[in-house]
């Protein structure tokens, strides 16, 4: 198995990337984007109906599905 | 002498790059459409000094990879266009993740001068710049700006002269990828540089020969291949000696797997994070490290758990009122200006075709295009509000879920919101869906959403053909019926009509801002003027050429005057049209007048009501239109008794209304939003499809059941 993706940090946790899976687009997407393993993030909060979620690293907010933040392995 | 410069603008989303074009060019702006895709493509003109400096303004994009068409669409501009200088935008406060996409601007080989942009912003966050060394270490000229302010814009243009005549100094400075990689790159540009120059101009998607500068296409073309891009493996593969140059990329990509054990993209875009890292460990210094800022205080109530639906569906009321309720008042206003103008032209001229023509006709048109403009010009309004203060990214947040589980995207509920009102705006307000797929999508659903101009249609026959007390029930099951059909279609269309990879919802959350009265006026301008334009002059003509189909022929086939209008409404094209297509509508329990009815409602769908009206003689049409108890109830008994009208006919007849084609005006508006008649031609067919499946299973399944017949 994979480990602990994004999708199970709870809001207020702090983390680090690991790596990145999936492919094509979503994966490019988020390194593009400056998801890069070894960026510290935090889980900002889930949106009102639980989907999706923000984080929070290096200074700035995104937002992302948690079936794209399943792609986000952590350390 | 005078000299031309031009200058391509390139940046992140949200990184300010439509303040810094507006305060470069004003109003003079040109917007249209890239070639082939649904892309828009802005342009403006300004003079500085002694030069005439054209601006394009690429679509905002993190990356210039092959995913997504903006992003191709503004590598082309670069290689194609060959604009002197690429003026990069960059967020100051946010500036490693957008200095991303500088290195790629540099890998292109264009000059790069970058705008450090918000800089005030980053500033009282606490950060310092070194713009000498930054400068010198990313191997671009960096100016402070802040667009808001207008501030900077002289000192950028400056530079841009100088970078354009070459006076400036610029180092070659690019990424140094890891040497693993950069060997493969050699081995892969040698290959490359072996197949000759006419390779690589077959190499750029332009017909006209490259400004690039060989050894950077080269080691460009590399690096794309390597990174598995497929736009670039495509035109590699076409040409001759394609075919060893993939071999070579594959196998340094196996290399690269097994020497580094990443994969090669991830190596390069490591190696890019690496190098800005690098540079600004050495530019940047902060006095004051994770203060909450503003923008996370004002979250933490806007996007609350609790707080945060309610606020949203606030914030949406109100820009529906916005749009309708303060739009009715001047909408009434042109109604009635172009009724006077009817009017007083009518007074003016003898009777005839001409005067008809005039009033009917042009008249008719020209009213039927302003009319709408009051709801484009406050929707903007408020759309440009939602998007310069940073909102509708959270607005996408709120509603991403549910939207998403029918196949949309969280920035798909304003226009679907909007379609409730018109659907023309709500159709412009897909805009702001940065992706094709969803845009089209959003697009091709909307007119789903009944819009204020079926309302007529549906209470004037809930009216002539149901009790009072289901009236409501009757009304409420039409808009639901829309709803759910949105539903199926979206999932339908992203399915079949549009498949292709689900795109990535990954996007920012920019800080809040106040925006700036001067972007939200252009803004508006931009859109209403587009519609004017472009969609207008459809509008007009398809509303012209209807008129002719009810007004010819003008006399009977002896050359005698018709006894009545709707004897001349029979005779004419469009009652013709009405007999043509009955044997294809009976199945629905509509008769030949039914048609032409509908017909006619691809002027305006309220034009429905009257156009019945005038079939059924009913001397009164404007007391019909506001469903007055006597005409209403004249039509009811005249439609049961001349088309055997039934309470199902009825209601099948405001499901047809609903569904098929929406007005000429969407159509137009469509076309003009997706750049050609492939896609409204795709509405109109499926619209007209799915109105008569739905139609004949309701018909048919009331029939069987013998429910309201």
């Amino acid at each position: 198995m994979n480990g602990k993706n994004l999708k199970d940090l709870e809001p207020g946790q702090k983390a680090r990337v690991k790596k990145i899976t999936g492919n094509g687009s979503i994966k490019r997407r988020i390194l593009d984007i400056g998801l890069v393993p070894g960026s510290e993030i935090e889980m900002e909060r889930y949106a009102p109906l639980g989907d999706p979620v923000e984080i929070k690293l290096k200074g700035y907010h995104l937002s992302l599905r948690k079936e794209e933040a399943e792609n986000i392995i952590l350390e | 002498m005078k000299e031309k410069i031009t200058i391509a603008l390139a940046g992140n989303p949200n990184s300010g790059k439509t303040t810094i074009f507006n305060n470069l060019t004003g109003a003079r702006q040109h917007v249209g459409n890239y070639s082939g895709v649904t892309v828009e493509r802005k342009e403006g003109n300004l003079k500085h000094k002694d030069y005439d400096i054209k601006v394009i303004d690429l679509p905002g994009t993190y990356s210039l990879t092959a995913y997504s068409p903006d992003e191709v669409v503004a590598r082309n501009v670069i290689i194609d266009e060959k604009p002197d200088v690429v003026v990069n935008v960059v967020d100051a406060s946010n500036l490693e993740r957008n200095l991303y996409l500088t290195t790629q601007l540099k890998e292109l080989g264009v000059p790069v001068v970058v705008a450090m942009n918000m800089a005030d912003m980053a500033e009282t966050q606490g950060i310092n710049f070194n713009y000498q060394i930054l400068s010198q270490l990313l191997g671009v000229n960096i100016v402070r700006t802040v667009g808001t302010k207008n501030s900077g814009t002289q000192e950028l243009l400056d530079e841009v002269i100088q970078a354009a005549s070459g006076q400036a100094e610029i180092t070659e400075k690019q990424v140094r990828y890891i040497n693993e990689l950069e060997e493969e790159i050699s081995r892969v540009q040698d290959l490359i540089a072996e197949n000759s120059s006419a390779t690589l101009e077959a190499a750029s998607s332009a017909a006209e020969p490259l400004n690039m500068d060989g050894d950077y296409l080269s080691r460009w073309l590399a690096l794309k291949l390597i990174e598995n891009d497929k736009d670039v493996i495509q035109k590699i593969k076409s040409l001759s000696g394609g075919g060893k140059v993939l071999e070579q990329v594959a196998k340094s990509q196996d290399h690269l797997r097994k020497i580094v054990g990443e994969d090669p993209e991830l190596i390069v875009v490591d190696g890019r994070y690496a190098f800005i890292r690098g540079a600004c460990q050495e530019a940047l210094t902060y006095t004051r490290q994770d203060r909450i800022s503003t923008t996370e205080k004002v979250d933490k109530i806007l996007l609350n758990r609790m707080l945060g639906l309610p606020i949203f569906l606030g914030i949406m009321w109100l820009l529906f009122q916005l749009t309708f309720t303060l739009g009715s008042p001047p909408m009434d206003w042109i109604d009635a200006g172009f009724g006077l103008l009817g009017e007083w032209t009518s007074a003016h001229m003898n009777e005839g075709l001409l005067q008809s023509l005039i009033v009917d006709g042009i008249i008719g048109g020209v009213g039927g295009v302003v009319i709408f403009l009051p709801n484009i010009i406050l929707l903007f309004m408020g759309i440009a509000f939602l998007e310069d203060t940073g909102y509708m990214a959270r607005a996408a947040f709120v509603m991403d879920k549910l939207m998403h589980r029918v196949g949309l995207h969280g920035k798909s509920f304003i226009p679907m919101l909007i379609g409730f009102g018109c659907t023309i705006p709500a159709i412009m307000a897909s805009r702001t869906l940065e992706n094709e797929r969803d845009r089209l999508v959003t697009m091709l659903v909307s007119p789903l959403m009944s819009c204020g101009a079926r309302l007529p249609v549906y209470t004037l026959l809930i009216a002539a053909f149901f009790h009072e007390k289901v009236a409501g029930n009757v009304l409420f099951s039409i808009y639901l019926i829309g709803i759910i059909l949105a539903m199926i279609m979206a999932k339908v269309l992203k399915k079949w009509v549009l498949p292709g990879e689900s795109e990535p919802f990954v996007m920012e959350l920019p800080a809040y801002r106040l925006p700036t009265l001067k972007s939200v006026l252009i803004h508006m301008w931009e859109r209403s003027w587009l519609y004017l334009k472009k969609a207008g002059t459809i509008i007009l003509a398809a509303s012209i050429v209807l008129w002719m189909l009810f007004t010819f022929p003008t006399v009977d086939s002896q050359g005698n005057e018709f006894a009545s209008s709707s004897l001349q409404m029979e005779q004419s094209y469009a009652g013709r049209v009405g007999h043509a297509i009955e044997p294809i509508i009976a199945p629905l329990g509509f008769d030949w007048k039914t048609g032409v009815a509908l017909v006619a409602g691809f002027a305006a769908k309220e034009v429905v009501v009257s156009t019945m009206g005038t079939l059924y003689s009913i001397e009164d049409e404007d007391a019909l239109a506001e469903a007055e108890e006597a005409s209403v109830k004249g039509f009811a008994d005249r439609a049961r008794e001349q088309s055997g009208y039934t309470p199902l006919v009825a209601y099948v007849l405001m499901l047809f209304t609903l569904i098929y084609v929406p007005c000429m005006a969407t159509v137009a508006v469509l076309k003009r939003e997706t750049n050609g008649w492939k896609w409204p031609s795709f509405m109109v067919g499926y619209t007209l499809v799915l109105a008569w499946v739905v139609c004949f299973v309701v018909y048919q399944g009331g029939l069987l059941l013998g429910i309201g017949v």
